[in-house]
């Protein structure tokens, strides 16, 4: 086995195995810093792939901003284990049912595809910071636009909730 | 090819030491600067001059009970300033320290990472910085601990995205996000600060708000939080939390001299009549030099800056920091746009 595979099997092994102890431990402290550590073995599959400037990306912004809010809200609340919400027996029944219908969709869809694992993995350099760049700005110019004046939109809506709330209390 | 790993891992230790040394040696400059503004001895009782501090606090440090509190969370309080610890550490790896060395023909460079995304590696470095506090202040148990932690989180949080922005203003000017073309870059043209004054003082505010150095220091505010984040820890724990913080401040003086001073460049520096090896140590030296005078202002600014509010904080961090850092953008796309560089 090579390097990269060595690599590649580690980080698959710490990403399955954190994303199921995000949803098995009970303590919610614990669930989201398991999540940090599927979000840093995922960033390791981008350097995989030599997507550089989306691994450091997907660690600036979602492992050290949005869990950091969310460990900040988490720490806030201080939910134990004791306060934990008792959920209804029909909405488990319909969450389960859900996941594997889900489950059955994926399952299907991946045994008729016909990826080959690992063929090759480090090269090409679509991934790196210059090429992105004159993807983003050149060819897809109006979406990356628009979706940047849909985060505004989501931005001005969260400050004017927030205003809202202060005013009235 | 294993003469290089080997050359990298004996690079790596030896930046370790240095980081680790000169952060020792930084606990005892500040508290003789700290007499100096304050016109007393400070510490003189250990070898000349008080020397051998820093080896006696590390350690009493080291011999001083373990205590681990009761009700806490015996795992994340021993993570959190581990990883502090870590995320300290860990940005000196993209930092050129010299243009390097050429020994029977091969380079050495002085740099561990020479990476394309090295001032994303930074940012990236500085954003999970945060856990560690964040960890250690929840684990403990302890109301202050837990506001200190708070504080601390939501006080980087802000700080980041302004420093993000001050740095976008400088990689607009550089094109590139590689630390060591960043520095060489500025061999060839003036050092940044010249382009790039608001981008520095920006980044320089930042550096202290992310440090949490006075008069940014409201996590571990003594007066409203006891201890802040480290109330709960002792012994080696608490060294680790506050030397972290010292680490902090030399990573973060050698990345500002190196983004905005010419990092290892000194002007004049091919008119000296100087070649190769010779030439790359006293580069190495000066960058040292400018290390020191940045952490110098660091413990100046805290001996003479009395500590914000926690409101006056937000504050300058989101209206005046934020849109500052904004407008900095706006004004060097326009000069670029205007004398022909774009």
């Amino acid at each position: 086995m090579s390097l990269t595979e060595i690599a590649f099997y580690f980080l698959s092994f710490l990403a399955i195995f954190s994303a199921l102890a995000v949803i098995l431990s009970k303590n919610p402290v614990y669930s989201v810093l398991y999540l940090i550590v599927t979000f840093f073995s995922i960033a390791g599959h981008y350097f995989l792939m030599n997507a550089q400037f989306l691994a450091a990306v997907h660690i600036i912004v979602y492992a050290g901003a949005i869990m950091v809010l969310f460990l900040y809200v988490i720490m806030m609340l201080n939910l134990n284990e004791e306060q934990e919400e008792k959920t209804k027996n029909w909405v488990k029944i319909a969450a389960v049912v859900s996941a594997c219908s889900i489950m059955l969709i994926l399952v299907s869809l991946i045994s008729k595809s016909t990826y080959n694992m690992g063929k090759a993995p480090m090269a090409g350099d679509a991934g790196l910071v210059q090429n992105l760049g004159k993807v983003l700005y050149k060819d897809y110019l109006l979406p990356f636009e628009l979706a940047s004046v849909l985060f505004l939109a989501a931005m001005v809506g969260a400050v004017y909730l927030s205003k809202k709330e202060t005013s009235k209390s | 090819m294993d003469q290089i790993i080997i050359y990298k891992i004996i690079l790596c230790a030896i930046v370790f030491v240095v980081t680790l040394g000169a952060a020792a040696y930084m606990t005892w400059g500040e508290r003789k600067l700290a007499s100096w503004l304050q016109d007393r001895v400070g510490p003189d009782r250990a070898g000349p001059f008080g020397l051998l501090q820093p080896i006696a606090d590390g350690l009493k440090m080291l011999f001083k009970e373990e205590m681990i509190p009761t009700h806490s969370n015996k795992w994340l309080f021993i993570l959190g300033p581990s990883f502090f610890m870590l995320t300290a550490c860990m940005t000196g790896a993209v930092i050129p320290w010299g243009a390097g060395f050429t020994i029977d023909g091969t380079f050495f460079p002085m740099q561990i990472a020479d990476i394309n995304i090295g001032l994303l590696y930074m940012l990236g470095v500085v954003s999970i910085g945060v856990y560690g506090i964040m960890i250690g202040g929840w684990s403990s148990n302890n109301k202050f601990a837990l506001l200190g932690a708070l504080r601390a989180s939501s006080q980087m949080i802000s700080y980041e995205v302004a420093m993000g922005l001050a740095l976008i203003a400088l990689v607009m000017l550089t094109g590139t996000l590689n630390l060591g073309e960043i520095v060489a870059q500025q061999d060839a043209d003036y050092a940044y600060i010249v382009y790039q004054p608001l981008g520095f003082l920006i980044f320089l505010i930042c550096a202290f708000a992310e440090t949490n150095r006075a008069p940014f220091d409201l996590p571990e505010s003594e007066s409203e939080l006891v201890g802040g984040f480290h109330t709960e820890y002792s012994s080696m724990k608490l060294g680790f939390f506050l030397f972290a913080e010292y680490i902090n401040m030399f990573i973060s003086s050698a990345v500002m001299a190196s983004l905005y001073f010419g990092g290892y460049n000194f002007p004049f520096q091919h008119e000296l009549g100087l070649e190769g090896n010779l030439l790359s140590a006293i580069q190495t030296a000066v960058f040292l030099g400018k290390i020191l005078i940045f952490i110098f202002v660091f413990m100046w600014v805290r001996w003479t800056l009395p500590r914000f509010r926690y409101d006056q904080l937000m504050n300058l961090g989101w209206k005046v920091l934020l849109p500052l850092a904004i407008f900095n953008i706006f004004i060097t796309g326009l000069v670029m746009y205007f004398t022909g560089k774009l």
